[in-house]
């Protein structure tokens, strides 16, 4: 039996457009997604914003219904059994939000310790082993407020692990964390696995989900476009060669013009101090980078490379030329 | 059944605590009733000066029911905006057991606004709080600060369904204090106003509190009281999970 189960999820939004005339609007954020992840499988689930990924998890863990089709976590439904779901599930949002600020950590570890019902016998003994697991020990009794990011990211972590379920899910747990702490955060995530546990991670850093995920699913415009391991995702553009361009002050006709260059697949941007490096995939074989230079024109040009597609790759590809 | 009364009595403790920890928010509980409170003490002293102590146990009670209503609807809007209240949903608890507290414990912070406004009273106009059965006073305050909080929690069920109802929790501050006869006396109010006035637990708490510092015979009142306030939770118990699964079905448990 697979620990997480999702069969053909839609969910549609209902919103609304215009102030004197309203006009109700139906937007779908989760096409018909399916997938299964194994008992103590680290599954990532990719996506740019707004590809569905939240909208998944939140049906996964009860808190949204699907319009149609079903989910089941450890073989319970996640609609009809949503409760016996709760009491087996952990999850950790990213971001800032999601704990009590002007409460100290050990303060929201208890409060929520008793909605998860961990015995009271057992709440002082499990609490000082995750605070030490995410490196909180010691300041447990400050108030939250006073927190970073990644602290607070990690008693997140904690929060989640309180009940000690056996499935955990993590939806984008280290956006906005500095790099330190993120790699932090990764090894406590890469420690659920070896602890038995199955993970399903949402995020859209690649290196995370190659470093981090034995088999992931690739999802956009709400629905899933490639699932397999990292390594059959980068083979899905094994054939493909990527020239990067350094360039500075490079401006979107340039763009424009190397991305309807005939034999250019994809093309992405990446910002990196004052440049912009260009990432060009184009058929294994074919000699661009003349064309490719001629076509940005007057644009001062720095560093030219040509290299074997990335996992990122792969996903640029999958995710932009949908 | 012990694990119950457990989560119950932490969820209070843990919410009372996270109240006080807010200056802004305590202040503006004393503060904002201490205005109304204000004006009715000069009204009363204009027109009947004996009726005082009546006007200051009233506007007391008006501090409860205004901290559990705007600030339920705050707080569960708050909890939205925080993330939060998607944590609470989703924990395996009973919803009812973990937001039942919640308004409990706000209508408790309500009784810093009862001490202010009797203490304002006897300091700036000079109204002796004379109490005959303080035993009964004593019953009949945490009694009807039971009640509000019960009847706060059955608002804070569709303020968790519905996203805008927090105005509901400001809509209905002001017509309860008339209603419920906290500054003038219900036999004033026009016969067809009555019936809202029995169906509603402030009436009963405020008249139990009245009748113990007077010397009279709160106990009826105190039951009523208590049974209204147990009437509101078994509703709020029964429609909490119809109304948490419109909310998932109509994804209003979070702003994003």
């Amino acid at each position: 039996m697979s620990a997480i189960q999702a069969r053909d999820l839609v969910r549609t939004y209902k919103t609304s457009t215009g102030i004197f005339r309203k006009r109700a609007v139906d937007v779908q954020a989760v096409r018909g997604v399916s997938f299964e992840v194994a008992d103590g499988e680290l599954f990532g689930l990719l996506g740019p914003n707004g590809a569905g990924k939240t909208t998944t998890i939140k049906m996964l863990i009860t808190l949204l219904i699907p319009t149609s089709g079903s989910a089941a976590v450890l073989g319970y439904d996640v609609v009809k059994d949503a409760r016996e779901v709760r009491k087996r599930i952990g999850y950790v949002f990213g971001g800032d939000r999601g704990l009590y600020e002007r409460l100290s950590a050990l303060d929201n570890l208890r409060y929520f310790a008793e909605l998860y019902a961990v015995p009271p016998a057992e709440q002082k003994r499990r609490i000082a082993e995750l605070l030490d697991l995410v490196g909180l020990a010691g300041r447990e009794k400050e108030r939250v407020e006073g927190y970073s990011r990644g602290m607070r990211q990690r008693l997140h972590i904690a929060r989640g692990l309180l009940h000690d379920p056996p499935v955990v899910f993590l939806d984008e747990p280290t956006i906005g964390v500095d790099p330190v702490g993120a790699r932090e955060l990764r090894r406590t995530i890469a420690g659920l696995t070896q602890a038995g546990k199955t993970v399903l991670l949402t995020t859209h850093y690649m290196f995370e989900a190659d470093d981090l995920c034995d088999r992931m699913a690739v999802i956009n415009k709400g629905q899933i476009v490639a699932e397999g391991t990292p390594s059959d995702l980068k083979a899905l553009v094994a054939d493909r060669t990527v020239i990067e361009i350094e360039t500075f002050g490079v401006d979107e006709d340039a763009v424009e013009r190397v991305r309807h260059a005939s034999s250019v697949s994809s093309v992405s941007i990446e910002d990196r101090d004052q440049a912009q490096v260009l990432h060009v995939q184009s058929p294994a074989g074919t000699e661009l980078t003349q064309t490719l230079i001629g076509l940005l024109g007057n644009t001062r040009i720095g560093r030219v490379a040509v290299r074997e597609p990335t996992l990122e790759d792969a996903y640029v590809a999958l995710v932009g030329e949908a | 059944m012990k694990r119950n009364a457990r989560l119950l009595g932490m969820g209070w403790l843990f919410h009372i605590k996270m109240l006080n920890r807010s200056s802004f928010n305590s202040v503006l509980v004393v503060l904002y009733p201490l205005f109304f409170a204000t004006v009715a003490f000069f009204m009363y002293r204009a027109g009947n000066p004996d009726a005082l102590f009546y006007a200051s146990l009233g506007a007391s009670v008006m501090g409860i029911w205004g901290a559990t209503t705007t600030a339920a609807a705050g707080a569960m809007q708050r909890e939205r905006w925080h993330g939060t209240l998607e944590l609470l949903v989703a924990a395996p608890a009973p919803f009812a057991l973990v937001l039942l507290p919640v308004t409990i414990a706000m209508s408790t912070i309500g009784l810093y606004s009862m001490t202010t406004t009797l203490l304002w009273g006897r300091v700036l106009f000079g109204i002796r709080v004379h109490i005959e059965h303080w035993l009964l006073f004593c019953l009949s305050v945490p009694a009807t600060v039971i009640a509000i909080g019960m009847l706060g929690f059955l608002l804070a069920v569709s303020f968790v369904r519905y996203r805008t109802a927090w105005a509901l929790g400001n809509l209905v501050e002001y017509p309860v204090w008339l209603i419920c006869g906290f500054l003038v006396p219900l036999s004033l109010l026009p016969d067809w106003v009555r019936p809202i006035s029995w169906v509603l637990a402030p009436t009963w708490g405020m008249q139990a509190i009245r009748e113990s510092a007077q010397g009279g015979t709160p106990l009826p009142d105190l039951l009523v009281c208590l049974g209204l306030g147990a009437v509101y939770t078994t509703i709020g118990v029964l429609v909490v999970d119809h109304m948490l699964r419109a909310a998932r079905a109509r994804a209003v448990l979070s702003l994003t």
